[in-house]
C-alpha cells in the first residue's frame, strides 16, 4: 500500500485491504494485555527450552537443564513405591507363616498385594478369583488336594506340582485303561462304585462289582474308604468337589487315560518372600485347612 | 409553565470551575466507569480514590480489620484432638482426606456437609441483597477488602488522590521512581503475605512456617504460595475495580436479587436537582442541594458517578455517603442527599410522600424459609451423623464356593470404618440366613472381637458358610440377608444388607 487510508468515521487508519467493494478494516493495534501475553509466553517457552527437553538434534535431543525425563520420572516413583513395600516384606520374612493372618498391620497388605501377584501369575489357569476351573482346582473351597496349611500352599508355590523341580509333589494317577491294568467294563463298575461313595451311584450292581476293583486298585493312594491322602495327592472321592468332573463318563475317563496336571515350580520367578506373600494370600482366601 | 432551571445555568461557568461552594473545591473528576463511557470502548482509565472520612469509611476500617484478622489468624488456633490428630483448629486436610472445623470433622464421604453450607452461604447473600443490596460486595469480598488495603499502602507511599495523580503524570523522576517501587514492593509483600495465609489452611502452620523458612515445603505449597501471591498483586493493587466490573458474574445477578424494597444507595435526586454550585449568600430556594462538588465521585473505588443512579458497577460500599455527609456539613444542608434508601420511598420521597420500609415481604420471607430448611437438614444430618460407617463388598469371583460336604460358602470383605476417636471393639453375626456360619480370617473361630483402632477403617475377609441341610432354605440363586456389627462397649446394633449368593438350580454334583 503506497497511502496510508484513514477511515472517515473513526479517524483510524484502514488496513487497505476492500472486500465486496466497500468492506473495509481498521488496522487496530493488538489488545495490550494480549500483546504482553504472548511477550511473556515467548520468554517462558525460551525458559522452558532451556529447563526441559526441548529440541532434536542429529544424535538425539537437548536434554534440558535439569536432565528431566517422564522415564527418569516412572523410575523414581517405581523406586520410591519399592522402598515403601520393603518394610513390609521385611516384616513378612521375619513374621512366622502362621502368623500373618492374625497381623492387623500387615494383612491389607498381603491382600492387596497378593491379589497382584496372584493376577499375574496365577489367574491363567486359577482365574481371577482363584475359582478354577476343570482341572484347575478352585483355591476357595475346603478340598485340598496336596494339603491347605499355609505351610503346604507355600511348598507347591514353591516347588510346583509334577513341575521337573527335584522337590516338586510328583505322584499322579496311573493310565489304568491305556496301560491295560483293567478292562473298559472293569472301569465301568468301578466309576460306579467311586459314584457310590458320595451318593450318586446309578448301577448298584456295577458299583457292588466295583468295589473288589477298588479295593485291589485304587485303595493304595485313596484309602481304603475313598478319602484320599493329601500326602500323595490323591483326592477324596467321597464328597461334592471333582477336579476333573463328578459324572460317570468324567470318572470313566480318568481312570481310562490317568490324570497328571502340572502346576509350575515359581522358585526363580518369585522371591521367597512373595512366594510366603501369596501363601498367605491363597490361604486367606479359603480360610484353608 | 416555569421550567426549572438547572443550577448551572444560573451561576456563571467560570466560577462553577473552580469552587462548588465557598471554601469547596469543585473536584475535576471524570466517572471513567460510567455508563456513557462504558459504551466508547476505551482503553482504561486509572481510577484515583480519595480518602474518605466518616462513619461508613470507620465501618469499613473494622470490617476489614477483621476479616483480616480471622483470615490470617484463623489457621495459627490449636485444637486438641488427641495424639493421632492434628491440632490445628481449621485445617482442610486433603492428604488424609478429612476437613476439620473445631470441633466438627468431615470426611472425604461426607463432602455434602460442606454443599449445605455453600448452599446456605448462597441463600445469605440473596436475602441480604434482597434487604440492603450488595453489602456483600460493598463490605467484605475479599476483592473489596484487598483492593482497600492495596490502596492503603498506595496511600502511605505516594499521597493521596492528587498527589497520585500528579506523581502518574511526571516524568520518570527518582521521586516517582522509589515511591513507585516501594508501592509494588508492599503490594507483593501483602501479596505473598496473603499467599501464605491461604496454605496455612491446608497444612499443619508452624510446620509449614518453619519449612517455607528452611525452603523445604512440598512444592504444592510453593505452587499456591505463589499463585494467590500473583492473583492478590494483580486482582487487589493493579485490575481492582475492573475486577467486579468484568469478571466477576454477581453484579449481573444482582439485579435479579433486588427490588423496589431493597435499600440501596441511593442519590436522592428529587432533594439534589437541579444540581449546581452554590454562591455564598445565594439562596436555596428553587434549586437542588447539591453543588456538584463531585466529592462522591472523587472517593468512588469503582470510578462511577452515584447520581446516575443504580448502576452495575456501583459495588455499594458507601464511601460516597461519607463523602457528601461531609459536604452537606460544610454547606450547612441536612445529611443523607446520598443514603441507604429505597425505590419505593425515592419514587414517593418526590411527591412529598414517605414510603415505609418493608422488610418482610414474599422474597425475604421467602429466603429466609428456604434458609430455615437448609440448616434444619443440615442440623438433623449432623447430630444422625454415623461414627462407624460399614461396607460389604461381595467376592465377585468366585459368587459361591461349592463345599465338599455339600455345604455353600460365600465369600466378602467387610469394610468397618470407626470415626470416633477412641479404639472400638465389635462383634459381627449375621441374621436373616438359617444356620449360617461366620468366619473371619486371622481372628479366632469363636465369637472373634474385632478390634478398630481409633479414626480407622478395618477390612475383613469374612466367609459365611450354609451347611447342607439348611441349603433349602436359600431364596433362589440369591438370598438377602444383615450382617449385624455390635459394639461391644454399649451393645449398639449397626445393621448392613447383604447379599447370598448360590447357583441358580439345586447344585448338580458335576
Amino acid at each position: 500500500m503506497s497511502q496510508k487510508e484513514v477511515d472517515q468515521v473513526t479517524g483510524v487508519e484502514t488496513t487497505g485491504h476492500v472486500w465486496d467493494g466497500d468492506l473495509k478494516e481498521l488496522n487496530k493495534p493488538l489488545p495490550r494485555w494480549w500483546l504482553y501475553t504472548f511477550y511473556a509466553c515467548i520468554v517462558w517457552a525460551i525458559g522452558y527450552w532451556a529447563v526441559y527437553p526441548a529440541w532434536p538434534t542429529l544424535t538425539g535431543y537437548t536434554k534440558g537443564y535439569f536432565g528431566y525425563s517422564q522415564r527418569g520420572e516412572v523410575a523414581k516413583e517405581v523406586a520410591a513405591a519399592k522402598a515403601d513395600q520393603a518394610k513390609y516384606f521385611d516384616q513378612i520374612a521375619a513374621t512366622p507363616l502362621d502368623d500373618i493372618e492374625k497381623n492387623q498391620e500387615l494383612m491389607p497388605f498381603v491382600m492387596a498385594g497378593g491379589a497382584a501377584v496372584f493376577g499375574d501369575n496365577c489367574s491363567p489357569c486359577h482365574g481371577k478369583g482363584a475359582q478354577g476351573g476343570p482341572g484347575y482346582p478352585n483355591l476357595n473351597d475346603d478340598d485340598w488336594l496336596w494339603g491347605g496349611t499355609p505351610e503346604a500352599i507355600q511348598q507347591t508355590i514353591t516347588h510346583g506340582i509334577r513341575s521337573g523341580d527335584p522337590e516338586a509333589r510328583e505322584m499322579q494317577m496311573p493310565r489304568f485303561g491305556l496301560d491295560g491294568i483293567l478292562k473298559p467294563n472293569q472301569i465301568k463298575d468301578a466309576a460306579q462304585y467311586v459314584l457310590s461313595l458320595s451318593g450318586h451311584a446309578t448301577d448298584e450292581a456295577a458299583a457292588k462289582r466295583g468295589a473288589t476293583i477298588f479295593a485291589d486298585n485304587c485303595t493304595p493312594c485313596h484309602g481304603e474308604d475313598g478319602k484320599g491322602n493329601q500326602e500323595l495327592g490323591a483326592p477324596n472321592l467321597t464328597d461334592n468337589i471333582w477336579l476333573y468332573g463328578g459324572k460317570e463318563a468324567d470318572i470313566v475317563k480318568t481312570i481310562q487315560t490317568g490324570r497328571g496336571g502340572v502346576m509350575p515350580y515359581w522358585t526363580g520367578r518369585l522371591d521367597p518372600v512373595t512366594i510366603k506373600m501369596l501363601a498367605a494370600y491363597v490361604h486367606a482366601l479359603s480360610g484353608g485347612k | 409553565m416555569t421550567m426549572i432551571k438547572r443550577a448551572a445555568d444560573i451561576v456563571p461557568e467560570t466560577a462553577a470551575a473552580a469552587e462548588a461552594a465557598p471554601g469547596i473545591e469543585r473536584i475535576d473528576v471524570t466517572a471513567v466507569a460510567s455508563k456513557q463511557r462504558r459504551e466508547s470502548y476505551e482503553a482504561r482509565q486509572k481510577v484515583y480514590p480519595k480518602l474518605a472520612h466518616g462513619t461508613f469509611r470507620k465501618v469499613k476500617w473494622g470490617v476489614m480489620v477483621i476479616t483480616l484478622g480471622v483470615y490470617y489468624l484463623l489457621p495459627w488456633i490449636r485444637w486438641d484432638r488427641g495424639p493421632s490428630l492434628p491440632d490445628q483448629a481449621f485445617l482442610l486436610d486433603f492428604a488424609n482426606q478429612r476437613l476439620f472445623f473445631g470441633p466438627i470433622e468431615i470426611w472425604a464421604q461426607e463432602l455434602y456437609y460442606i454443599t449445605g453450607l455453600l448452599i446456605l452461604s448462597a441463600l445469605g447473600l440473596f436475602l441480604v441483597t434482597a434487604v440492603a443490596g450488595r453489602m456483600w460486595c460493598g463490605y467484605t469480598c475479599p476483592q473489596t477488602v484487598w483492593t482497600d488495603l492495596m490502596i492503603v499502602v498506595e496511600r502511605f507511599w505516594q499521597g493521596d488522590r492528587n498527589a497520585r495523580i500528579r506523581l502518574d503524570a511526571s516524568p520518570w523522576t527518582f521521586e516517582k521512581i522509589w515511591k513507585k517501587t516501594a508501592t509494588h514492593i508492599s503490594w507483593l509483600a501483602v501479596a505473598v503475605a496473603t499467599g501464605g495465609a491461604f496454605v496455612f489452611y491446608f497444612r499443619d502452620a508452624p510446620t509449614l512456617a518453619g519449612e517455607f523458612l528452611n525452603g523445604d515445603a512440598p512444592a504444592i505449597a510453593y505452587v499456591f504460595l505463589g499463585i494467590f501471591t500473583a492473583t492478590t498483586y494483580l486482582l487487589g493493587g493493579i485490575a481492582r475495580e475492573q475486577v467486579c466490573i468484568y469478571m466477576c458474574p454477581w453484579p449481573r445477578i444482582q439485579s435479579a436479587m433486588f427490588d423496589k424494597d431493597s435499600l440501596l444507595i441511593s442519590y436522592r435526586g428529587y432533594r439534589g436537582e437541579p444540581r449546581g454550585p452554590h454562591k455564598k449568600g445565594q439562596t436555596w430556594e428553587g434549586r437542588g442541594d447539591c453543588i456538584d462538588c463531585k466529592a462522591c465521585v472523587a472517593v468512588c473505588p469503582m470510578g462511577i458517578d452515584i447520581r446516575d443512579g443504580v448502576q452495575l458497577e456501583c459495588i455499594q460500599c458507601a464511601l460516597c455517603i461519607d463523602a457528601c455527609n461531609g459536604i452537606m456539613d460544610r454547606v450547612e444542608r441536612p445529611r443523607g442527599l446520598i443514603a441507604y434508601d429505597t425505590f419505593q420511598n425515592l419514587d414517593a420521597a418526590s411527591h412529598h410522600d414517605r414510603a415505609p420500609l418493608r422488610l418482610i415481604r414474599p422474597r425475604t420471607i421467602l429466603y429466609s424459609t428456604v434458609m430455615a430448611i437448609v440448616a434444619a437438614i443440615m442440623l438433623w444430618a449432623w447430630f444422625n451423623r454415623t461414627v462407624l460407617e460399614i461396607n460389604v463388598l461381595h467376592d465377585r469371583q468366585p459368587l459361591y464356593v461349592q463345599l465338599s460336604h455339600g455345604g455353600l460358602r460365600n465369600g466378602y470383605t467387610v469394610k468397618i470404618l470407626n470415626k470416633l476417636h477412641q479404639k472400638r471393639t465389635f462383634q459381627l453375626s449375621t441374621t436373616g440366613l438359617e444356620g449360617a456360619k461366620l468366619a473371619i480370617i486371622g481372628l479366632e473361630a469363636k465369637n472373634p472381637k474385632i478390634d478398630v483402632v481409633t479414626d480407622n477403617l478395618r477390612a475383613l475377609k469374612v466367609l459365611v458358610t450354609v451347611p447342607k441341610k439348611e441349603l433349602d432354605d436359600l431364596k433362589g440363586s440369591s438370598t438377602p440377608f444383615q450382617f449385624v456389627i455390635t459394639d461391644l462397649a454399649d451393645g449398639s446394633r449397626t445393621y448392613h444388607d447383604a447379599t447370598f449368593m448360590a447357583p441358580n438350580n439345586e447344585p448338580n454334583h458335576d
